[in-house]
């Protein structure tokens, strides 16, 4: 019975209670009440329309990221390089607009080659942390937070000094792209739908790779057993290269996506912390693309709406971090009791 | 230490595994434990260790006391040691270290003392190991003196060894059978549990048989092997006649080439295997045999020479270039090298079809696996996970993997840790590739099974190869002589 998949999710949502439990105590220990705080953040996120519309823009590069991560997670590599990829995409995306800001290209045109650029810009981010971890032996943990710190660097570099606004550089980042640069909008609410068509569309991408190809197929053995799947006959660096490139560019879109969809121009913290976030996301729902959207979905809503927590209940915004950090922990901590019970109970 | 086992059960789930034993081992004598995979002794003997506790109802009378145990380091109190098949020790620490381990004292060691202690005991009986040196560059047989050593230093009064004789070489095993020979004398008891029949008989004073769980008999000397296999098995096993192989065409030819890793330098291999053929690799492990099976496989790029596959030069080519012309290679570590834990049994033969095309087709890789399983006598599912199965259901799935045609296997110990039924059956397969011209070349330390299946050995003795030698016409006292070093006077290189 410990085995069934319902188990799973029966202790999947005892962490939920724990976690939501520890919260609850944090917050009675200042003096706020928790039944207030945990209803101003469901009313900060889906209680109306535009709210919903909110929680969709940080959805969007959300999903993205973690269909990436998925990827290099199932060839067993932990890209923690994902961070900087997503500015690389961004930067990549706004050099794009940049070249083409006096053309008379259509905009949509224009927007479609910044995803490319925003793809390849976050493509070969990852490729560096691959060459690094292929060819001189430096593993993709430390490479990729290497070049995390280079890619912020980068951006500032670029905000005051290439690309900084004439007169005034300043942390509120470069000059804002035209308009017609920006990606459609529903109506009134700031979320584009084509952006939300493409996260989907990578998520379910990402799940068929995974469970319908061979090429998915090959990725989970090399990342299960390296040396195994050599000897199998699969060229596993090479793979492990793939993995990277495919996280890279998917990151890179969510980049692409903050730029034309969200700042219309390149902050110094255009990742949002979404490639931290996205590594969470994957690993709570252990690895699973099925769970991507719900989960993804269920983070980017504690996010929005722990923005209402300062202004009504002068709490700190970061509680929202704080839930999601602890329940991360008790679910790989619920989830390791489980393999011990199941252990157990399978030896006597 | 006198020991008596009286009804000992256990129940995994629904596997009974241990059914009513009642066994008595007198006080300084050599019980051995016989039978095969899935018998039951290794049960038994964890019973005995501390490992995991018997169904209610069981006891065991140490000295004549009952005594109950929750863990090994409970049953070390008693005075019960257990030497595993694979040392459980420290590779990265040092001889002293790893002695040292598991001693109750102090928080801060007499390293000085330890060594005097260590270097005493050493010499009383007879092993040389230097206590700085570090575990991992000792041979496995040198980590089952240190492991030895160190529980005798305990106080282990009972002694229970795992098939100690697997990956050691001739003389160390001939070192460890005249240690466990004095061991009686000082009332120690010891017990011998192994499936290699000539161990058990020119060791132990009396065998104890088990069969699906069950103790079927005890057996005195003079031992009759007959006898043995029928308890075992319960029917008489031969190994099968040998048939003529006809020799083919040369399939693999090794022209001067040159081999080296970190320890070893073998220079001047020339060597042709031919189609059909089956070549053994004899030696104490670590002589050079795995370089040059690994070198057959091109895991191991040679120094010099030249390598030839049906006339194609492959010298210098990667390991996935001669996989696609048609070498094969099953190595020894399962879980490690062979096969990919996680996956399953389906997904394993899809990935070794070396699929073309994007989506997996999963109805005929379920039918595939499906198809194997049966004609490999698998027992597992589709949908297994290759890490739940047995290690001799692993074995027989590494060789479902195989595909078709293939010019050269080459086996690491195919058969190690297996009952003989199951040799049998991994043995009739690869026969049965013979036939279609493929050439085989295996790597055992049993000797048996070199003489039994191969048409030429190499033996392999610190990084020299013999010639090689017509498995009809030699013996086991040769390789063994071969192996040890002797004999090897006017052989330099080898020739075929």
């Amino acid at each position: 019975m410990l085995k069934s998949r319902w188990s799973g999710l029966f202790f999947q949502l005892i962490a939920l209670v724990l976690s939501l439990t520890v919260v609850s105590l944090i917050l009675l220990s200042i003096g706020a009440s928790p039944l207030n705080a945990f209803s101003n953040m469901l009313t900060g996120s889906v209680g109306s329309t535009r709210k919903i519309a909110e929680v969709l823009v940080s959805f969007v590069p959300l999903l993205l990221v973690t269909a990436g991560l998925l990827i290099t997670f199932s060839a067993g590599l932990w890209n923690i390089g994902v961070e900087g990829q997503i500015v690389l995409g961004a930067i990549a995306s706004v050099w794009v607009f940049r070249i083409f800001i006096d053309s008379t290209l259509p905009p949509s045109l224009i927007i479609f080659l910044s995803f490319l650029g925003g793809m390849f810009g976050g493509a070969l981010w990852a490729a560096l942390t691959g060459l690094l971890k292929t060819f001189g032996g430096v593993n993709e943990i430390f490479g990729g937070l290497g070049l995390n710190f280079v890619a912020n660097a980068l951006t500032l570099y670029l905000i005051f000094g290439a690309w900084k606004r004439e007169g005034v550089a300043s942390m509120s980042g470069t000059e804002p792209l035209p308009d017609s640069f920006s990606l459609d909008q529903l109506g009134e609410l700031r979320i584009s739908p084509t952006a939300l068509i493409v996260a989907i569309l990578a998520i379910v991408f990402v799940y068929f790779v995974l469970n319908g190809t061979y090429f998915g197929l090959k990725l989970k053995a090399v990342g299960k057993n390296f040396r195994a799947a050599y000897l199998l006959g699969i060229p596993t660096w090479q793979y492990s290269m793939y993995s990277f490139l495919i996280c890279g560019a998917l990151a890179g879109i969510a980049g692409a996506v903050q730029v034309a969809a969200v700042y219309h121009r390149l902050i110094p913290s255009i990742s949002s912390g979404y490639g931290y976030l996205g590594l969470m996301v994957a690993m709570l729902i252990n690895y699973q693309a099925i769970w991507a959207i719900p989960v993804a979905f269920f983070f980017a809503a504690l996010n929005i709406g722990s923005i209402q927590l300062p202004i009504v209940m002068q709490l700190d915004s970061s509680l929202s971090g704080v839930l999601q950090g602890i329940l991360v922990l008790f679910v790989l901590l619920v989830e390791g009791f489980r393999q011990k019970f199941i252990k157990r109970s399978s030896q006597t | 230490m006198h020991v008596e086992l009286k009804n000992i059960n256990k129940h995994f789930g629904k596997v009974h595994a241990n059914k009513n034993i009642n066994l008595t081992i007198p006080s300084g004598s050599i019980q051995g434990i016989l039978g095969e995979n899935g018998a039951g002794k290794s049960t038994l003997m964890k019973v005995l260790s501390g490992f995991i506790q018997a169904d209610p109802g069981s006891e065991i009378l140490l000295d004549g006391k009952p005594v109950k145990m929750n863990s090994p380091a409970d049953a070390i109190q008693y005075g019960i040691g257990m030497l595993h098949q694979d040392p459980l020790d420290f590779p990265p620490m040092k001889v002293l270290d790893n002695f040292l381990l598991g001693i109750p004292g102090s928080f801060f060691p007499n390293r000085k003392e330890a060594t005097q202690d260590f270097i005493l005991l050493t010499q009383e009986y007879g092993f040389l190991l230097d206590p700085e040196n570090y575990v991992d560059a000792l041979t496995v047989g040198e980590r089952q003196q240190l492991e030895i050593m160190r529980l005798i230093f305990l106080g282990v009064r009972l002694f229970i060894l795992d098939e100690p004789t697997t990956g050691i070489s001739a003389s160390q095993k001939e070192k460890l059978f005249s240690t466990l020979k004095k061991f009686p004398e000082q009332a120690m008891t010891v017990i011998f549990v192994s499936h290699k029949l000539e161990d058990v008989e020119s060791l132990c004073d009396r065998v104890a048989v088990l069969r699906a769980g069950e103790l079927v008999g005890e057996v005195n000397p003079p031992y009759q092997t007959k006898k043995f296999v029928e308890m075992m098995f319960g029917k008489e096993v031969t190994l099968g006649d040998k048939q003529p192989t006809k020799i083919g065409d040369t399939v693999l030819a090794m022209n001067n080439v040159a081999l080296e890793d970190a320890r070893l330098k073998i220079k001047d291999i020339n060597f042709e295997i031919h189609a059909g053929e089956v070549v053994g690799l004899a030696g104490m492990e670590g002589s050079g045999q795995d370089l040059f099976m690994r070198a057959c496989a091109g895991l191991v790029r040679p120094v010099g020479g030249k390598i030839q596959l049906k006339g194609q030069d492959l010298s210098g080519k990667s390991y996935h270039t001669y996989k696609h012309a048609g070498v094969s290679f099953l190595p020894a570590a399962r879980l490690e090298e062979a096969l990919v834990p996680g996956l399953t049994l389906t997904d394993h033969f899809i990935l070794a079809e070396q699929p073309k095309g994007i989506f997996i087709d999963k109805p005929a890789g379920e039918k595939l696996a499906e198809e194997r399983i049966k004609s490999f006598n698998i027992r597992g599912t589709p949908l297994s996970n290759v890490e739940s199965l047995s290690g001799g259901n692993q074995q027989r799935a590494e060789l479902a993997l195989l595909q078709d045609p293939l010019d050269l296997i080459l086996l690491e110990h195919p058969t190690r840790g297996l009952d003989i039924e199951s040799v049998i059956y991994i043995w009739n397969k690869l026969k049965e590739r013979c036939k279609q011209n493929t050439s085989i070349i295996f790597i055992s330390s049993d000797l048996e099974e070199i003489l039994q299946y191969s048409d030429r050995v190499l033996v392999f003795f610190n990084g020299k190869i013999s010639n090689p030698l017509d498995a009809n016409k030699t013996n086991v006292k040769e390789l063994g002589q071969l192996i040890g070093g002797k004999g090897w006077a006017d052989e330099e290189g080898s020739h075929a």
